[in-house]
């Protein structure tokens, strides 16, 4: 019933996800949220690389708290993805498939996930405490002065989501 | 004259924005349970039972029950016959300051606006201030988170759209919002005064109780809720039956010309302790 998935994601099983599916996703995310959307986006205008790979990974838009003295992280929930939705048409399309925050996506993003195969999850937001127990490693990747807002690289096991916006349209919050 | 040391003000708000920010409010997380049993969408049923158990490991652990610890909201109500020795308002950031480097905290706030750099100790906070009889001071610190903040609304009606125009954009509001709050949500909405006057209502009805027996306007509060979880956006946005725990009104009054109204919306982290010196 609960589907397990691990990064690397392989397009067959990113394209596989169904809207309402519940999932447990294992292995690397990478924090990214309004400030790093903006530095890498500006990367990609310059024909730069982005600061990780995006083939086969997971973007999660979160802001964690420190972590507290003995611990890998402090709370790390989904934060509001809509604020992305400027930018994440432009990632979808330099590669990115598979993201994870909270609440509904514009329909750019919409149309861009069903054109390039992607994937849209969501996390239960305000449940920050919970799922930094789901977090092994923590590493910060890059734009280290933006803090909370930086880069991170999170080890994660069975970290719980619904699958909120699949390849085909689907979408769980349509009924409204 | 009562005299209050700056120190007394500065452990009292730090102890605050601790404990807020980790212990859920006992009214609300009763409200969860309730809608728990309620709930038959098992994707809602998922979402409460993510929700009643971070409120768990956030006790058990020592942690933050969201992420976003917020920006401090501060109510002060001095005492006239309290004197407080040095200035209150840094007494109470120096609290702030404190609090969110003790807990481990996220620092949320930017000094500017449009420049937007982080001033890395989560100050300042917005503090409003009242005078009331009596020799005490009583503090309530309400860290705002902004998933819910940000959903938030104002706008001035005519007279002529009376009750009904009210309660069609608090709906709306909510409608809107869907997901992004993080329902179930709590909603304030405030109605009259000024534009200013009708946001801090709206503020202010997010400290009252579920049950509060006091309120004059529970016809419209009931109808509201109603109305707000027939909408059918549930838990985390994954469709259930309920989409606000409580709707709390509060007013005052008005120029002949306006309907001021805000609605302000609480995500079901919403938190806040008081405390009196």
């Amino acid at each position: 019933m609960v589907k397990h998935i691990s990064t690397p994601l392989r397009d067959e099983t990113i394209v596989s996800l169904r809207a309402g599916e519940r999932v447990l996703l294992s292995g690397d995310v990478f924090t990214a949220r309004d400030a790093a959307h903006k530095r890498i986006t500006a990367l990609l205008d310059k024909g730069e690389l982005p600061p990780f790979e995006f083939d086969g990974q997971v973007v999660y838009y979160a802001g964690p708290c420190p972590a507290p003295p003995g611990r890998v992280i402090g709370s790390v929930g989904p934060t509001t993805a809509r604020r992305m939705d400027s930018y994440a048409p432009q990632l979808i399309e330099s590669g990115l498939k598979v993201m994870v925050g909270k609440g509904e996506r514009s329909s750019a993003v919409i149309e861009a996930i069903c054109k390039f195969g992607g994937v849209y999850l969501s996390a239960v937001g305000g449940t920050g405490a919970l799922i930094s127990q789901c977090v092994e490693k923590s590493e910060l990747v890059t734009f280290d002065d933006l803090d909370t807002e930086a880069v991170y690289r999170l080890q994660v096991r069975d970290l719980p989501l619904v699958v909120a916006i699949d390849s085909q349209g689907g979408c769980i919050y349509e009924r409204r | 004259m009562r005299i209050i040391e700056q120190e007394q003000i500065i452990e009292a708000v730090a102890k605050m924005c601790i404990e807020s920010n980790i212990y859920p409010d006992k009214d609300i997380h009763e409200g969860l349970v309730a809608a728990r049993l309620r709930e038959t969408s098992p994707l809602a049923q998922f979402a409460l039972d993510s929700i009643l158990k971070n409120a768990d490991v956030a006790k058990r652990e020592n942690l933050p029950l969201c992420q976003d610890t917020g920006m401090a909201v501060v109510f002060v109500e001095i005492g006239t016959e309290v004197h407080v020795n040095g200035n209150i308002s840094e007494a109470i950031n120096a609290g702030v300051r404190k609090g969110y480097k003790e807990g481990f905290f996220r620092n949320s706030v930017v000094a500017d606006p449009l420049n937007r750099i982080n001033t890395g100790d989560n100050t300042p906070a917005v503090i409003h201030y009242d005078f009331v009889p009596g020799g005490e001071l009583l503090i309530t610190v309400a860290p705002k988170g902004f998933g819910s903040e940000n959903m938030s609304a104002v706008i001035m009606l005519n007279p002529s759209d009376g009750i009904s125009g009210v309660e069609d954009f608090a709906v709306e509001c909510v409608r809107k919002a869907g997901a992004n709050p993080c329902p179930p949500i709590i909603v304030g909405v405030g109605i009259g005064g000024t534009i200013e006057k009708a946001a801090l209502l709206a503020k202010q009805a997010l400290l009252c109780k579920r049950d509060d027996s006091l309120s004059q306007h529970e016809s419209m509060e009931t109808r509201l809720l109603e109305r707000i979880n027939a909408l059918g956006i549930g838990a985390a946005g994954f469709g259930g039956e309920t989409t606000a725990l409580s709707v709390k009104v509060l007013t005052y009054p008005t120029h002949i010309a306006g309907l001021p109204v805000a609605v302000n919306i609480g995500c079901h982290a919403s938190r806040h302790a008081r405390c009196r010196i």
